[in-house]
């Protein structure tokens, strides 16, 4: 199978890749680009470690090709802060411990951006639906909910 | 050091909520993981498994997978030395088979190549021939005389006679007559019970980075809760001297007690050693449930007599626990943790481990206690049931305290379970209402903490902040507790401190990360160490004033006169004495090197508010609320989250979690879509209340906190599920369709 060049924009940033075409769009980010914030805990879009956005849309990348990125807006945990001035989200699971190993907080983050974007105001039930594709296992998901909480307050209020 | 000085102590930094100092990375994405790692030149690595629960392996013929373009180099058993030890030598044949597959997954070949496709079409290529032999899955019908025999030889000469050799050991706990006790019970009962094999569920699939030079030396990358216990069992099986392998630690993306040995690692080092090229491996979550970590599964009989008024008079347990495929120890700790909660007179437990056709046994949280502690729980509740006693009360009458001697043999020192289930029945959810096919739930639990080998070095910068050197994996927030430990002891503010893990080259040998020990041994040395260190400044402080190292002491950060007598000097701070250390002695560092005694064991209570669906038997929790002693509660937010994650973690285990083999002896719910962990849809929000019973064995009476909380779930929400509609089940998990079947049948 013939490589194929791929024109896209990953974090509003123009880029450019060649993969093949059965290639996962998150082992181009990982293994392309360089960007391994999103992370492969399942390869079967079970987990949600490897959440991006795709066009706005939230998806699992390890569910989508790479070649499906040409023309296409490509969000990771990557473009969340702007410089150093972290996303309240961000700020908020470091604040309120929302994470203990951190593999899932890369994926969680970009679903609860993604939430608050559809949904500024979300109710628990609605954030435990909304993140019920990302698994975690450390936290029991309490205090993600609650950092979700606080944060979607801070940016209503901002 | 007094116990009076810890219960005074009025801490400053400890007890307060700082921001984890790897945070920022963490919510970046920029933190290293197992599979973030890449090097020049390198190769992908796969591996082989077997399809078959049980196979010779008669050949295997790799001459196609060796000319296909692309692959660097094929490894087998037949690539790897024999390793002296036993347990290593066990530890290698799961890492590749040595002629005899013993499970559906068992590694028996693998490959390095350019790409992973090219590795994955070599895979195909490897020609295996096995010769498939019956084989066993379940602990009681392996325990049969007869049944097919996972591996011969292995089996201790104290199992009794009249089991199969899949018995591999058999150990014996407790104290008194039963026969006694049993005869003064007003109510006996006695139950069969049985777990299924859970896993671990880290998010983080196993994935290593190894590299071999032909010099001999090797560098390998991975994701693990040990790199001293890591560089061990690969410098054994790879037959290099420790010195020559340094392994650094990656993040770790959970671990539970599965990453504390090897599985891809030396074979990435022997792929490495073939090819003369770095070689990672990443597993996928097929592979992590066929070859990694599950639990035991258990089979379980317990007896117990109760008074009319609540008095347990005796209790007995036979526990029979399968660890896979190669001989384990779990039973051990199930057998001792069993009745640990309870103060009694009369109290028997055996324990068998168990040889069968699965994948060997890791530790998982509390090993080999929550099915234990379930059992008895579960019993405690149905006497409580039976003779209409209140179940919080039945457990203040019977709590192990301060002076008990415990079912496992040492007298209980200061312990909290009294105070942690006097705080349960104060709180509101013991008396909140309940609706129709509701139930509340109770649970104690135990775990017995460790210490163990321990290093820490603390350095002063020369502008007085604080640079330290550990060596456990952070797992959940460990790094931050350290600090705070550090800025404590020292006097100096949080952000001042700095800790990082170090590789197995720049500290001496630590234990893992595991038994609940970070917080309390590395917390223990740290504190140590800064005491060296703050010994070191006084020493100098003293040499430049002239008097006494003795009239010298420490507070606040600063070095001080003791008193009036010892002279007028201005106090020195850490940064002053930081500053000039050049000119007093050369650099100021503290270090500390232990074997820590003193862990402290911990105990819980789970409440569990439940209802139960009629019409599809699924269990919704409705509240959920763990009380836990944790001594001292260093950094309240992760003592909070061990608790939550692992209440969350036996809920699974209870409600859905389960490895289910066919009769093929295959795996058939490898993937998370069917082995299915709790969701956050699943849950509720998990209240939690910390009690802090100092630990004596600790400077600031601090007791690990992570592995208690998984215990009670399980028999929690069977309690619940059985006061909820009034059907008991023996067994886990309560999924759906077994709850349902139950409540049809009862009509």
């Amino acid at each position: 199978m013939r490589n194929l060049h791929i024109s896209t924009s990953v974090n509003g940033d123009q880029t450019e890749f060649v993969c093949a075409p059965d290639e996962t769009l998150l082992d181009v980010l990982r293994n392309r680009l360089g960007l391994t914030g999103a992370k492969e805990g399942c390869g079967t879009g079970d987990c949600g470690a490897c959440s991006v956005t795709l066009n706005g849309r939230l998806v699992c990348s390890c569910l989508v090709l790479g070649v499906e990125a040409e023309g296409a807006e490509i969000g990771t945990v990557e473009g969340l802060a702007m410089g150093d001035h972290l996303h309240p989200l961000q700020r908020n699971f470091i604040d309120h411990a929302a994470l203990q190993c951190g593999i899932c907080t890369p994926g969680i983050l970009v679903a609860a951006k993604a939430l608050l974007e559809k949904n500024p105001n979300p109710t628990d039930e609605e954030i435990r639906y909304w993140l019920a594709g990302n698994l975690c296992r450390c936290t029991g998901y309490d205090k993600i909910i609650k950092a979700v909480q606080i944060a979607a307050a801070e940016m209503r209020g901002a | 050091m007094a116990l009076d000085s810890k219960m005074n102590r009025v801490f400053k930094v400890v007890g307060t909520r700082p921001p984890r100092p790897d945070g920022v990375e963490k919510v970046t994405g920029r933190a290293m993981y197992g599979a973030d790692a890449t090097a020049p030149g390198m190769l992908v690595g796969r591996i082989l498994r077997s399809p078959h629960a049980h196979a010779i392996i008669k050949s295997i013929d790799v001459s196609a997978a060796e000319a296909l373009k692309g692959v660097k180099a094929v490894v087998t058993a037949a690539d790897f030395g024999v390793p002296d030890d036993l347990s290593i030598r066990d530890v290698q044949d799961n890492c590749m088979a040595q002629g005899k597959a013993l499970y559906h997954g068992h590694a028996v070949a693998a490959v390095a190549a350019n790409t992973a496709a090219i590795a994955s079409q070599a895979l195909k290529l490897i020609k295996v021939r096995y010769e498939v032999l019956p084989h066993v899955t379940d602990v009681d019908e392996a325990m049969r005389p007869g049944a097919p025999i996972v591996q011969e030889g292995r089996a201790l000469e104290n199992v009794a006679a009249g089991f199969s050799e899949n018995v591999t050991s058999q150990c014996e706990f407790g104290h008194g007559d039963l026969e006694v006790g049993f005869a003064k019970a007003d109510k006996v009962i006695e139950r069969s019970f049985t777990t299924a094999a859970t896993h671990q569920g880290y998010i983080e699939p196993h994935a290593c980075l190894a590299s071999m030079s032909p010099d001999g030396k090797g560098d390998l990358w991975c994701c693990t809760q040990g790199q001293f216990q890591v560089r061990t069992l690969c410098a054994e099986i790879m037959g290099m001297d420790a010195s020559q392998l340094r392994v650094t630690a990656s993040e770790i993306g959970g671990g539970f007690g599965g990453k504390t040995t090897v599985f891809i690692e030396p074979v990435a080092l022997a792929l490495s050693r073939k090819s003369g090229r770095p070689v990672k491996i990443v597993m996928t979550r097929d592979e992590v449930f066929k070859a990694t970590g599950p639990t035991v599964s258990s089979s379980m009989d317990v007896k117990i007599g109760m008074t009319n008024d609540g008095r347990i008079t005796a209790a007995q347990a036979q526990l029979r626990y399968q660890g896979g495929a190669f001989p384990c120890g779990t039973v051990e700790m199930g057998a001792q943790s069993a009745f640990a909660c309870y103060n009694l007179d009369a109290v028997h437990t055996v324990g068998w481990n168990v040889l069968t056709n699965r994948p060997k046994e890791a530790a998982y949280r509390a090993p080999g206690a929550p099915m234990a502690i379930y059992a008895v729980e579960s019993v405690v509740d149905e006497l409580c049931q039976e003779l209409g006693l209140d179940p919080l009360n039945v457990r203040l009458k019977n709590a192990s305290t301060k002076g008990t001697k415990s079912s496992y043999g040492p007298t209980f020192d200061d312990i909290g379970l009294r105070a942690t289930l006097e705080a349960a029945k104060a709180h509101p959810h013991c008396s909140a209402p309940l609706g129709p096919n509701q139930g509340r739930g109770l649970s104690c639990g135990f775990w017995f903490n460790f210490g163990g080998n321990t290093c820490v070095s603390l350095n002063i910068n020369t502008d007085g902040t604080v640079g330290i050197t550990e060596g456990n994996p952070d797992i959940g927030g460990s790094r931050a507790a350290i600090s705070q430990m550090a800025a404590e002891e020292l006097g100096v503010p949080y952000d001042k401190v700095r800790t990082i893990i170090a590789d197995t080259n720049s500290l001496g040998y630590n234990d893992v990360t595991d038994g609940s020990r970070v917080t309390f041994s590395v917390g223990l040395a740290t504190i140590e160490a800064a005491r060296n260190a703050i010994k070191v400044m006084c020493g100098r402080v003293a040499k430049i004033w002239g008097i006494d190292e003795d009239a010298v002491i420490w507070e606040d950060g600063c070095a001080k006169p003791s008193g009036a007598n010892a002279g007028d000097f201005t106090p020195m701070s850490i940064e002053e004495i930081a500053a000039i250390s050049s000119n007093t002695g050369g650099p100021i560092a503290g270090h500390f090197e232990v074997n820590a005694d003193g862990a402290g064991v911990s105990f819980g209570v789970h409440l569990a508010d439940v209802e139960v669906d009629p019409e599809t038997g699924a269990t919704k929790i409705l509240r959920y609320t763990v009380f836990q002693d944790a001594g001292k509660a260093v950094h309240p937010d992760y003592v909070e989250g061990q608790m939550q994650g692992g209440a969350v973690q036996g809920i699974g285990w209870a409600l859905n979690e389960e490895y289910i083999y066919g009769k093929d002896g295959l795996l058939q719910n490898a993937g998370f879509l069917d082995y299915r962990v709790p969701v956050a849809s699943d849950l509720p929000n998990i209240e939690t209340v910390i009690l802090e019973i100092p630990n004596p064995g600790h400077p600031y009476g601090v007791r690990g906190v992570g592995e208690t909380p998984i215990v009670p779930p399980l028999a929690t929400l069977s309690n619940a599920v059985a006061r909820a509609i009034g059907i008991r089940l023996f067994e886990l998990p309560m999924s759906p369709p077994k709850l349902l079947k139950a409540i049809r049948q009862k009509g």
